[in-house]
């Protein structure tokens, strides 16, 4: 799921402020913003407080299914149609498609009312990891299940990197060298001896904006599912 | 052909110093260190933005090397260019007579004075030297031909006290099928750990110089353990300079000892002055490297 924080109070009041905006329509999201505990119904009703107290009015607020579906969003816009056309500006508080998917579904000023960290892994509840960066070029099966891309803090894909010490990450001094665990797991498995260095990534595999139809894969126009147009 | 590389082939013991540009454009100081450091040694690496903080290019400051008459390693980190910087870079350096490049990871950014830049990593180290060996080849990462081709004498860095030493010698082998015919290592504290590691790589036909670091007084030993990745000085040596009445004189015997040590056993001595240039030169001719 999409990880969320809290984004600093004093940047949404700058944004609401810059555009003199007193009426605010919030709007949270029921999927990764409620399970990050940022954009559920409770932190909806406490950024309602927070903008009230700021002297703002809120003229309604909603929590749809998931804030980045936009046949969803706009169902949810209108439902609150009046409420959003009476106010000033909307206050998202979802990951940054979500905000997107509310900017295109109304012609207010949308604001960020979250910052979108990772993709997130649910280790226990309330507790998230990023594992994957959805690379496009997967080398799961080269590194033992272990993704050197997103848990090496410098993304190599052959390490260790010289400032490994006793096994541990030069960076994040507290953690395991994330290719010495692959090495260690890839030599429990007895793959150790075949494992060759990865070669370098190939970038053209995840080229922005990424994009997909499951109409042009029936047709058999795989390319499609690369965003890039450049799949080999 | 690289100087470097033709004393190790010879079997003479080299000696590389180190050059940190400036933060700036004010080139007297990095001559002044070069003028000192360059008769006595090999080649001259010269940093490339080290521990993640801003300085003059690796690749001017290494033509300055050059138009002084010594033979510079050019650093390449992969943290702050992508492949096609890092090979246009590569071709420039072909380009100004620079013969050696040493490549290495890089420290990450969030550790130095830009900590909000991008670590870029496009290529890690042992793709860097597969790219330079392709180059060597005549020919980019693509495949494509040079117009013109390049002749480098490519080194790696390792650290042979660093464990767990089976991943750490993996790596270092893994290195040199990728090109490293030399490698540096980090500051060298037990001698039978350098010989481990030097056997192993003339197995693999690469060249082992070894890291000698000038401790010159107790902020420098702490400034070490606490902010130098992957380095602890041992208590034993640590104390030894802590202790003495003279800190920077015992540093200086220290550095004596170890190059003599390292020459039994290692292919040269790559010397780490921190700031005390001025030592090296006595500090090599003591340890009988220099006449």
């Amino acid at each position: 799921m999409i990880i969320t924080r809290p984004r600093d109070w004093a940047r949404i009041r700058a944004n609401l402020d810059e555009i003199g905006a007193k009426k605010v329509f919030i709007m949270g999201c029921g999927e990764c913003a409620t399970m990050s505990h940022t954009g559920g119904q409770p932190e909806v009703l406490q950024a309602k407080v927070a903008l009230e107290q700021q002297g703002r009015e809120v003229t309604g607020w909603s929590v749809g299914d998931v804030a980045c579906h936009s046949g969803g969003q706009r169902l949810e816009v209108r439902k609150h149609h009046g409420e959003i056309e009476s106010a000033d500006a909307v206050l998202v508080l979802a990951c940054g498609a979500g905000v997107q998917t509310m900017a295109d579904a109304v012609d207010k000023p949308v604001f960020p009312g979250l910052e979108s960290v990772f993709l997130g892994n649910v280790v226990r509840h309330g507790q998230f990891e990023e594992r994957c960066q959805m690379c496009g070029d997967c080398v799961l099966d080269r590194t033992a299940g272990i993704c050197p891309v997103t848990t090496c803090p410098k993304g190599l894909l052959n390490g260790p990197c010289g400032g490994m010490w006793m096994g541990k990450c030069e960076v994040l001094t507290d953690r395991e060298c994330v290719h010495v665990r692959i090495r260690r797991r890839l030599a429990e498995q007895g793959r150790a001896k075949t494992a060759a260095p990865l070669p370098p990534k190939d970038y053209s595999k995840k080229l922005k904006p990424g994009q997909l139809d499951l109409r042009d894969r029936a047709l058999g126009h795989e390319k499609a599912d690369t965003g890039t147009g450049s799949d080999s | 052909m690289s100087r470097l590389r033709s004393a190790l082939e010879a079997g003479e013991f080299v000696v590389t110093g180190e050059i940190a540009p400036p933060l700036g454009t004010d080139l007297s100081a990095m001559r002044r260190a070069i003028e000192i450091l360059g008769p006595v040694s090999t080649a001259l690496n010269v940093t490339d933005n080290q521990g993640a903080t801003l300085h003059l290019s690796s690749l001017a400051a290494s033509r300055v090397v050059v138009d002084m008459g010594f033979e510079p390693i050019f650093q390449q980190t992969c943290r702050d260019r992508n492949r096609l910087a890092l090979q246009s870079d590569l071709l420039a350096a072909a380009t100004l007579d620079l013969k050696n490049v040493l490549v290495v990871t890089g420290d990450d950014p969030r550790g130095g004075d830009h900590p909000q830049a991008k670590g870029v990593f496009d290529l890690d180290s042992t793709q860097l030297l597969e790219v330079v060996s392709g180059m060597n080849d005549g020919h980019d990462m693509t495949g494509r031909p040079l117009k013109g081709g390049c002749d480098f004498f490519a080194g790696a860095a390792m650290f042979p006290e660093a464990e767990p030493w089976d991943i750490q010698i993996g790596r270092a082998l893994e290195k040199a099928q990728a090109g490293a015919r030399f490698f540096q290592t980090q500051a060298i504290f037990d001698f039978d750990k350098l010989a481990r590691a030097t056997q192993a790589m003339h197995d693999a036909g690469s060249y082992v110089i070894a890291g000698v670091l000038l401790l010159r007084s107790p902020k420098v030993i702490d400034f070490i353990n606490a902010k130098l990745a992957g380095l602890m000085i041992p208590d034993d040596i640590a104390s030894r300079i802590r202790d003495a009445d003279d800190p920077t004189e015992a540093a200086i015997q220290l550095a004596i000892e170890q190059v003599r040590a390292a020459r039994g056993i290692a292919d040269g001595v790559h010397v780490m002055p921190l700031g005390l240039d001025d030592a090296v030169p006595r500090i090599l001719r003591e340890a009988g490297v220099v006449a």
